[in-house]
């Protein structure tokens, strides 16, 4: 404040240097009561720091020692810093554009939309809440668990729409009779000539994960010498009773088994894929040859277990995919608002003159937004920078290091158990470094609004 | 061609057009509602996952209440409410958020005033420094700060909070109501001046009163600001004063043992931003649209 009320008692450069007015210094009083309180606070909590942060960037983790440039090559030699310095160049690369693209086509597309209120007030709602709750709400998303997570179900639910196969995860041999498990095929122990017949007796699948369509398992048809046949069926009397083996009123065929004929050299000869009742015949065989039966490993997948969203490689995705959830709708509602202060005229001349939608929009619209979509980009690349809720908060403990970026990273070495305050430091001048060519455009831009 | 051709040309399409323009706007909208399903789909998620027990969330996903609708209940919200962990955090939270609120149009609008109708020397270059802390970066003030508070003795209370956010709020406070005051007509401030009004006068009864708009802006923007900040808090608070982001976060670790926790506290976190957004939504564009860097 010295300074200030200094210069104000002599205001221009000592044209009245003895007894200024009684009334000036009254003024320079009021205007100083008006700056004072936020410049006091600015001062002290934020231009203070930005110089202390400076400062103790060259100091040691403790912070009693001088170690120079040390924290600098530390931060870019670290594996872990060195990969959130890495992450953050690709967020910087990915994040904005992709919210501003979406945002521009969002904002072109609502505007003949009936409901377009309802529209960018759903788009832009998850700017109102918290990136904690953004986070929560995708690391429940994504989850593994195909049962859990709503985009793993979703690809379970496409998957079993196109591929109609039944699976029996679990399912294995009833011992002792003439069948084994190799691995997690079921084959039969002899081979067997054409005109024979094979069943596979299993147990290991609940009767209520049977499909729809399973029915009381039958016995096989007589097999010709062309053929090998048998019935595939679950062991089991629902209740208990039975003897084991035998196909029983109670028991159930397993419908949807592929069952492979497989030559001495290891090759499939024929395969067939069991009915309602478990029966299978395959046909087209060779009587000179002998086959042993077998109920191949796909069978008995444990199906889609899931994409894992969360692991150390795909979670990057699912972290920026949650930043352009939150911050599409920042982009659009800018541009939109863009659009409806424009001038339509341009486009209804060069509309009359032939021009299609796509020109009108590449050649005019687009090059008439640029001064809005340059706002948005710089926004979002300074907020990108200091990205720091959702990754604190999306990744599971084994993909934190993958996910990884500096503000994360500034944390961690500073407050959550890394006590290297030095380092921490010089991490978060690195961000103030990355800010500074979007504060030189802000006092550029302020500099032409005045000018004007 | 004369004005009349070209509204003739402009109003009758052929057939084909006409069914052209029908489809191309039908298939927007049918892209357009699938967008907004997909923005919707995250949010009604977490809701639905809030009103079902820790077992039901353990074993399926929230879609199955579409068929068993009989898993709805309120008790994750019931056992909430006994939570005093979470309704102390819950309590901080406003006592945060409101202060700094409060401080930040108040001195923010003070300065903001300096600013836009007084003359001293070095004004614009002082404003270049406003400007040029817009976008610094809140980490940058952790570690001095965190020093600073503890030698204060604030530290792990709610006061270091509060000043944090309101000195990382100032600039663009001071920014945005600079910007809106020097908008006022000056023929009004003149007349209150000759009539003898003195500039506190002044800036309450005329500069507040005309600024409120701009003021109602500022306060939702810093407001929403404040509310869901995790990071200051974090550092700055301890499990006696933190709020509720905080609160929350620290159930992370156990993801799926905590859904039921973290499911309903996420959206009680999410409920009063929620109603001031909806409620005052206009404004709260108008202060992104006023230039916002932070």
């Amino acid at each position: 404040m010295t300074v200030l009320v200094d210069a104000a008692a002599d205001p221009k450069g000592g044209e009245q240097p003895v007894r200024p007015p009684k009334g000036r210094w009254r003024r320079t009083a009021i205007i100083a009561s008006f700056l004072a309180p936020a410049l006091v606070v600015l001062g002290a909590l934020v231009v203070y720091p930005i110089i202390y942060t400076i400062y103790r960037s060259f100091y040691s983790a403790s912070g009693d020692e001088f170690v120079g440039l040390d924290n600098y090559v530390t931060m870019f030699t670290n594996e872990a810093t060195f990969t959130a310095i890495r992450n953050n160049v690709m967020w910087v690369i990915v994040a904005p554009i992709t919210c501003t693209v979406l945002g521009l086509i969002f904002a072109v597309l609502l505007e003949k939309l009936k409901w377009k209120t309802a529209f960018k007030l759903i788009i832009f709602m998850p700017m109102a809440i918290s990136m904690l709750a953004a986070g929560v709400i995708f690391r429940s998303m994504f989850q593994e668990d195909p049962n859990l997570g709503v985009v793993n179900a979703t690809i379970a639910g496409v998957q079993n729409v196109f591929s109609d196969a039944s699976s029996y995860p679990g399912a294995r041999p009833r011992d002792g009779f003439g069948i084994i498990a190799e691995g997690s095929t079921i084959v039969s122990e002899a081979e067997l000539q054409t005109g024979s017949s094979q069943d596979f007796p299993l147990v290991g699948v609940r009767q209520t994960d049977l499909p729809a369509d399973a029915a009381q398992a039958e016995p096989a048809p007589a097999a010709n010498d062309t053929q090998i046949t048998g019935t595939v069926f679950l062991d089991v009397v629902p209740g208990g009773g039975g003897v084991n083996g035998e196909i029983e009123q109670g028991k159930s065929g397993l419908p949807g088994i592929r069952v492979d004929a497989v030559a001495p050299d290891g090759a499939v000869r024929g395969y067939a894929t069991t009915g309602a009742g478990g029966t299978y015949t395959i046909e087209g065989l060779s009587p000179d040859e002998s086959y042993r039966v077998a109920l191949p490993a796909t069978n008995f997948d444990q199906g889609f277990q899931g994409v894992a969203w969360l692991g150390p490689s795909l979670i990057n995705a699912v972290i920026i995919l949650s930043y352009v959830w939150i911050w599409a709708g920042f982009a659009m509602v800018m541009i939109a608002s863009g659009l409806s202060a424009m001038d339509r005229s341009l486009q209804e001349a060069s509309r009359v003159d032939g021009a299609n939608e796509w020109q009108v929009f590449t050649k005019i619209t687009a090059p008439l937004l640029s001064p809005v979509l340059i706002v948005v980009f710089v926004t979002l690349v300074i907020n990108v920078l200091k990205i720091f809720d959702l990754v604190y908060v999306i990744p599971p403990g084994v993909s934190k290091p993958a996910a990884n970026v500096i503000a994360v990273e500034m944390w961690t070495v500073s407050f959550g158990g890394g006590a290297n305050q030095g380092l921490g430091s010089a991490l978060a001048l690195l961000l103030l470094i990355l800010v500074l060519p979007s504060m030189i455009i802000n006092v550029r831009r302020f500099r032409e609004e005045r000018g004007r | 061609m004369t004005v009349s051709d070209l509204q003739i040309v402009k109003g009758k399409k052929t057939p084909v057009q006409r069914v052209l323009g029908v489809l191309s706007s039908s298939v927007v909208n049918v892209v357009l509602i699938l967008v907004a399903l997909f923005w919707l789909i995250p949010s009604i998620g977490l809701f639905f996952t809030s009103l079902r027990s820790g077992g039901d969330n353990a074993a399926s996903g929230w879609w199955t209440v579409f068929t068993k609708p009989a898993e709805l209940t309120l008790q994750n919200y019931a056992n909430l409410i006994q939570n005093p962990t979470i309704m102390s955090s819950f309590w901080n939270t406003i006592v945060i958020a409101v202060p700094a609120t409060v401080l930040v149009v108040l001195l923010g609008a003070l300065a903001a005033y300096a600013f836009a109708w007084t003359e001293f020397w070095g004004r614009d270059w002082l404003l270049i420094v406003v400007i040029i802390l817009l976008a610094v970066p809140v980490q940058v003030a952790l570690i001095p700060l965190a020093r600073l508070f503890g030698a204060i003795g604030i530290f792990g209370s709610v006061f270091g909070v509060i000043l944090f956010h309101v000195a990382f709020g100032l600039p663009f406070a001071i920014f945005l109501l600079r910007n809106f005051f020097t908008q006022v007509p000056g023929e009004l401030l003149e007349a209150a001046r000759i009539d003898g009004a003195s500039e506190w006068r002044i800036f309450f009864t005329i500069m507040l009163p005309l600024g409120l708009p701009a003021i109602a802006s500022l306060a939702i923007f810093q407001f929403l600001w404040t509310w869901n900040d995790m990071l200051v808090a974090l550092i700055f608070t301890n499990s006696e004063s933190q709020p509720i982001t905080v609160a929350i976060q620290s159930q992370l670790r156990q993801f799926g043992a905590n859904i039921d926790v973290l499911s309903s506290g996420a959206f009680l976190s999410m409920i009063i931003p929620l109603i001031v957004f909806f409620a005052f939504q206009r404004y709260f564009v108008q202060a992104l649209l006023a230039g916002s860097q932070k």
